[in-house]
């Protein structure tokens, strides 16, 4: 986690700063950068003030500010809505391209992955894409199959694209900013359940670097490596088995890809031990890349095989029970940290 | 209809330029000099001469696999675009590219997509920047009749008319979609019909026509340049070969060969020049010019170096990939 972000309570100090929440912190990036530079705009479905300012309200606010022009509400079009940030890139604006969730990117991913990701590459530089794919989705809360996936795995393995997710409203905002202004396509991944997440208020220009993953908790036992909503399940597992006596590091990755290899591979040769933790599919997911970059270069060192917790293979499902037994939840992962810590070699 | 014979001659000379190169590259791969898939883009000539030759040189392009001719009637060099083609550090794109992925920011061309019907949402945001810079750019994206039957088209079209976007649509409807004739893909009679659908104006045209073409042109360009939307403009051609070069085109029945080599528009346009006072020694000479540059051009690409292979890790990001 950045300096400024806090998820635990630091109760005494807490009530003097602002505190602000995820939709707030995505918000007050994209309004500053929009007043920093004329070329950033943002395109989706009912984002204007005419349709309250989108449906999580994410740009609430910014069409009365910079105009029509600038905060485009599109017709549920997402391949003319990522066509259309693509050429705006091409031109030199840094558009944002809001698909209102994770899986609608499906629909567009022609744009993105033939175009937007390839085109510096295929033009031999002459051409860049500086665009933000902001996308929204989450499980647990009923939202079932088609609106609930978590995508990033697909992304990862496409050159020219980089996947950021916040898991608190201080990273939301300096991630977002950093996104903007980053001269390569940025898939940005917001999660429903941690909109309302409060932080203290990192202040205006606050920018967290993509490519750098944060040590949300420290630890000398085993590296816990996840993020998104799943630092918060991370760090209350961390907590419990703290009592046992399993001194658990939680790395935040914040930046997918590219992924920060220096940061992790520097936790797990300390702490000989990994668990990789993440909401979507654990087959083919982001854990198994990382899982093998870690016994590639840590073989000799680890105590054990990194372990790899994920979503179950299927749909996410819709009713309750399901979608609780889908998800990755806090027992699985503290039975995958204490295999770990009693594996015998 | 008239034209002015200056225009004649830019729109002749464009088109000639394009005729010329065409020729030279399918000689250069019968004869084995030059291994690399290749659209070419024999009978479409002049449409997109008569298209460019109504622009500037820094308003927009987007075309397809098939659109070296759009590229050349724009102004892209024919010495990089050569290179380019045939993988050369030298080309455009460093050799990265490819004759499916021409991009010169310098003449306009800013993407060339080998996905049917990817370009118009991609054209759409270059127009809207200019809408929003008020920079007065136009931008126009080239497709053939295949692309109009895939979503992408039909959300783009919906959007530039909503946003009224300075774009054009130029659909250069050659009567095939890759080996599948025209009225076995698309029921209605006409692609410009589908410009109602979207309240947006449409204009069919003889695309071997020069003169009617550039009018055409010209109009969609002016009423774009002006802040009056979007045209879609439906020009009529014929693609007098296979899908790509030295494929099989024995399905195209005897009667629509017939046609379309009485629809040639090289010497329809021969004829028009003469008719408005042109030499032919003038025009031959015009011809023998681009003959010498085309030389000169495939002769830099040949000599040009390959790219080296730490190109991989370039580009890819704006900052390189480590080794």
């Amino acid at each position: 986690m950045s300096d400024a972000a806090t998820l635990d309570a630091k109760s005494e100090k807490k009530a003097k700063v602002k505190q602000i929440t995820v939709v707030q912190g995505l918000n007050a990036a994209i309004d500053e950068a929009m007043a920093a530079d004329e070329g950033v705009i943002l395109l989706g479905e009912d984002v204007g003030a005419k349709q309250g300012g989108g449906v999580f309200k994410v740009s609430s606010g910014l069409s009365e500010k910079y105009g029509d022009h600038r905060i485009r509400a599109t017709p549920i079009s997402e391949q003319a809505i990522m066509g259309a940030c693509v050429g705006a890139a091409l031109a030199g604006m840094r558009p944002i391209a809001e698909i209102m969730l994770m899986n609608f990117v499906t629909v567009a991913m022609d744009q993105i992955v033939n175009h937007a990701a390839k085109l510096r590459f295929m033009s031999g530089g002459q051409t860049n894409v500086p665009m933000v794919i902001r996308t929204t989705t989450g499980v647990g809360v009923g939202f079932g199959g088609q609106h609930s996936d978590m995508l990033e795995a697909w992304f990862a393995h496409v050159p020219g694209l980089k996947i950021v997710t916040p898991s608190n409203a201080a990273d939301a905002k300096g991630l977002m900013r950093s996104a903007i202004e980053c001269n390569d396509p940025v898939i940005f991944i917001e999660n429903i359940l941690c909109y309302g997440l409060k932080s203290d208020d990192p202040g205006v220009d606050y920018r967290v670097p993509l490519g750098k993953a944060a040590i949300a908790r420290e630890g000398t036992d085993v590296t816990l490596i996840t993020y998104g909503r799943t630092v918060l399940d991370a760090l209350e597992v961390a907590e419990t088995l703290d009592g046992e006596g399993v001194s658990v590091e939680v790395i935040d990755l914040r930046t997918i890809a590219p992924y920060d290899e220096a940061t992790v591979t520097a936790s797990v040769r300390k702490t000989g031990r990994a668990v990789v933790l993440h909401e979507a599919v654990r087959a083919y997911g982001t854990g198994a890349e990382i899982a093998s970059r870690l016994h590639e270069a840590l073989f000799n060192e680890l105590k054990a095989p990194v372990q790899r917790i994920g979503g179950a293979f299927s749909a996410v499902p819709m009713a309750s029970v399901l979608e609780q037994a889908w998800i990755p939840n806090k027992d699985e992962i503290a039975g995958a940290i204490r295999t770990t810590m009693e594996w015998k070699r | 209809m008239t034209i002015d014979r200056e225009k004649l001659l830019d729109i002749y000379t464009r088109t000639m330029r394009v005729a010329r190169f065409d020729e030279k590259m399918r000689s250069l791969l019968m004869s084995g000099k030059l291994a690399t898939i290749y659209y070419t883009m024999r009978g479409q000539e002049l449409v997109t001469s008569a298209m460019m030759a109504a622009l500037n040189q820094d308003d927009y392009l987007v075309t397809t696999y098939r659109g070296q001719h759009d590229q050349i009637a724009k102004g892209v060099p024919l010495d990089l675009l050569i290179a380019e083609i045939a993988g050369r550090v030298t080309g455009t794109c460093k050799g990265k590219g490819g004759s499916m992925h021409i991009t010169h920011p310098a003449t306009g061309v800013m993407v060339t997509t080998g996905v049917v019907g990817s370009g118009l949402p991609i054209a759409n945001g270059l127009a809207l920047s200019s809408q929003n810079r008020k920079d007065g750019k136009v931008t126009v994206t080239c497709f053939g009749d295949g692309a109009t039957n895939i979503g992408a088209f039909h959300e783009a079209m919906n959007m530039a008319q909503l946003y009224k976007l300075p774009v054009i649509f130029l659909c250069q409807n050659n009567r095939y979609g890759e080996h599948t004739a025209f009225a076995d893909h698309t029921k209605v009679d006409s692609i410009v019909t589908r410009a109602a659908a979207y309240g947006m104006k449409g204009v069919k045209v003889d695309g071997n026509d020069a003169v009617a073409m550039y009018q055409v042109a010209k109009e969609a360009v002016d009423r774009a340049r002006a802040g009056e939307g979007p045209t879609l403009i439906e020009a009529m051609c014929y693609r007098m070969m296979g899908h790509f070069f030295g494929a099989d085109f024995s399905y195209m029945p005897p009667e629509h060969i017939e046609e379309m080599k009485a629809e040639d528009p090289l010497p329809k346009l021969n004829a028009l020049m003469l008719e408005h006072q042109f030499q032919q020694t003038e025009l031959d000479a015009i011809v023998a010019g681009l003959e010498a540059e085309l030389e000169a051009a495939v002769e830099f690409a040949f000599a040009s170096a390959y790219p080296d292979a730490d190109e991989i890790r370039k580009d890819v990001f704006e900052e390189e990939i480590a080794a």
